[in-house]
């Protein structure tokens, strides 16, 4: 009895701290910390666990942690940080399907119906997660095609699946005795998942990571009912809350409802074709090194074409020339700029650019007025001025970094050819604008080599 | 455990995610979600219970296996948001 209470003090402790270490990623001085003592509520509900009476046999407990330990620290040392989407994706995918393994094996408990309730959510969500999270991987890894698949009756098969789901849940709950019904609601989760995330197309990626982040801590959520754990609830809804913001963040940022980006995808927008006057001006590495020898404030905007060049080391190199010149320089960075929530500005941490040099959209824009030079880089439909310009154009409304209110912008890009959706950017025709050609990590290395 | 119970400490425990998390920075997004992935992994505490029953069925292995899925998770979760995180620098002097 006495050592039932040790464990449940520890679940307390545990959800203490991991409560308190989220507070400390409030900030960037505090949020390694923050991460530690997250880590340490961990081990503290992790020995809590091992203290269970109901445990006899250890060798299974050690040989899961032993395995899985060792394949999460190999990934964690070497995964490249323009790679970091993935590894999330892939993160989500597995703590997904060890939460429905949980309920899985939970089975076996005699329980209430509400008990066989919460272990089909869990598996159902669980295995949504997992391979709603491998074809999120294969997508961001460009192992299968990034783009969207859609087919005639996608909604009908899909409705038909949930149907399917449904009704297997309500028959296994009904008599639990008939595992059938049980393995339906594995095989047709499973299935969903690829079906829910097939038809959203690369440049969507921040909502489905996202929203798939949420439902691995909702998973966990649903198991901890299944096993009766309150610390699994409160660690699982707090991951679940997390993702359900970053998810809102990134709708807002595009000007579109959760149900827009998972159901229709700009794939189906009619892109009606914009007339834009004005004509392309492009300027060679050698011109916009004097421009840039002459200015004062600078505003670099990152896009996922920088993490494409990997060319986030040469930037940091220019930015420090810029300084040493006495120019001020800042970045630009929008919310969904990249593959995942933050990308950019892991990427430019990573190279030494400090932090309070990365600028939020909403703190760029009032400041852009006083730019010399604009330069962005590998970023397109997030500076793209149809968004406040064009009411027929399919991002109207969608806020942007305004770059075209700055004296000159350099756009680097490697064509002419349009974004992910082949919408016009009218940015390109502005009398300001001038057009660098080329591979980003080439071309600053130019503009590099011309300072030095 | 009483299910109501259970349910307020779901209530209580959302409400709270959404004050911290709204309180992140966007400069953390990246790591607040691989530290996400970190804390999720704490279904391996539901799995060690499963795993270690000591009955040779197929519930200890489904229970094995999710401790191996979920160490995963919290060892890789962890220490990738501990690299990340070391990157952040504010600016010198």
């Amino acid at each position: 009895m006495e050592l039932e209470l040790i464990i449940q003090l520890g679940y307390v402790v545990a959800a203490g701290l991991f409560i308190f270490g989220l507070k400390m990623l409030g900030s960037p001085d505090t949020a390694r910390k923050g991460n530690g003592i997250s880590a340490i509520g961990m081990l503290v509900a992790i020995v809590a666990a091992l203290l269970d009476q109901g445990i006899v046999q250890f060798e299974y407990i050690l040989g899961g942690m032993v395995v899985g330990g060792t394949i999460g620290a190999v990934a964690a040392r070497t995964v490249a940080m323009t790679s970091m989407p993935e590894m999330v994706a892939l993160f989500n995918g597995v703590g997904g399907a060890a939460s429905g393994l949980v309920g899985l094996s939970a089975l076996s408990l005699d329980g209430s119906s509400f008990t066989y309730i919460t272990i089909i959510l869990s598996i159902l969500i669980g295995g949504v997660t997992f391979t709603g999270s491998l074809i999120a991987y294969g997508k961001l890894s460009e192992t299968i095609g990034s783009g969207a698949v859609t087919f005639a009756g996608q909604k009908f098969v899909n409705g038909l699946i949930v149907l399917g789901i449904l009704g297997s849940a309500v028959m296994f709950v009904m008599n639990p005795a008939d595992t059938n019904m049980l393995y339906a609601v594995v095989g047709l989760s499973l299935l969903f998942g690829i079906m829910v995330v097939i038809p959203i197309g690369g440049a969507d990626m921040p909502v489905v990571i996202s929203l798939l982040n949420s439902y691995s801590g909702l998973a966990a959520c649903a198991a901890g009912f299944a096993v009766d754990n309150n610390v699994l609830i409160v660690a699982g809804s707090l991951v679940g809350a997390s993702g359900i913001i970053l998810t809102q963040i990134m709708c807002k940022a595009m000007n579109r409802s959760l149900s827009n980006v998972l159901f229709s995808g700009f794939a189906s927008v009619s892109t009606t074709v914009t007339e834009v006057e004005g004509e392309i001006k492009p300027i060679s590495v050698e011109d916009a090194y004097y421009v840039l020898e002459a200015a004062t404030n600078v505003a670099i905007i990152p896009g996922y074409g920088m993490a494409v060049a990997q060319a986030q080391h040469v930037v940091k190199e220019l930015m420090e020339l810029l300084e040493g010149n006495g120019c001020e320089v800042n970045f630009g960075i929008h919310p969904v700029a990249g593959r995942m929530p933050g990308h950019m500005n892991v990427l430019l941490a990573e190279a030494d650019v400090p932090y309070d040099q990365l600028l939020e959209m909403d703190d760029i824009n009032p400041r852009m007025e006083s730019v010399d030079v604009a330069i962005v880089i590998g970023a397109n439909d997030v500076v793209n001025p149809a968004a406040r310009e064009v009411e027929s154009s399919p991002i109207y409304g969608m806020p942007v970094i305004n770059v075209a209110d700055a004296r000159t912008v350099f756009v680097l890009k490697r064509s002419m050819a349009s974004g992910f959706a082949g919408i016009e950017n009218p940015l390109f025709y502005k009398d300001n604008a001038r057009m660098l050609f080329g591979d980003a990590k080439e071309s600053i290395g130019g503009l590099v080599r011309e300072f030095s | 455990m009483d299910v109501s119970y259970l349910l307020f400490i779901l209530m209580l425990a959302v409400f709270l995610g959404f004050e911290l998390i709204n309180k992140v920075p966007a400069t953390l997004h990246t790591p607040l979600m691989s530290g996400a992935n970190a804390i999720s992994g704490i279904t391996v505490v539901g799995a060690i219970a499963l795993a270690g029953t000591g009955r040779a069925d197929v519930a200890q292995w489904l229970g094995a296996g999710a401790v191996a899925l979920a160490s995963v998770n919290v060892v890789g979760g962890y220490m990738v948001t501990d690299r990340m995180l070391g990157f952040f620098k504010k600016k010198e002097g």
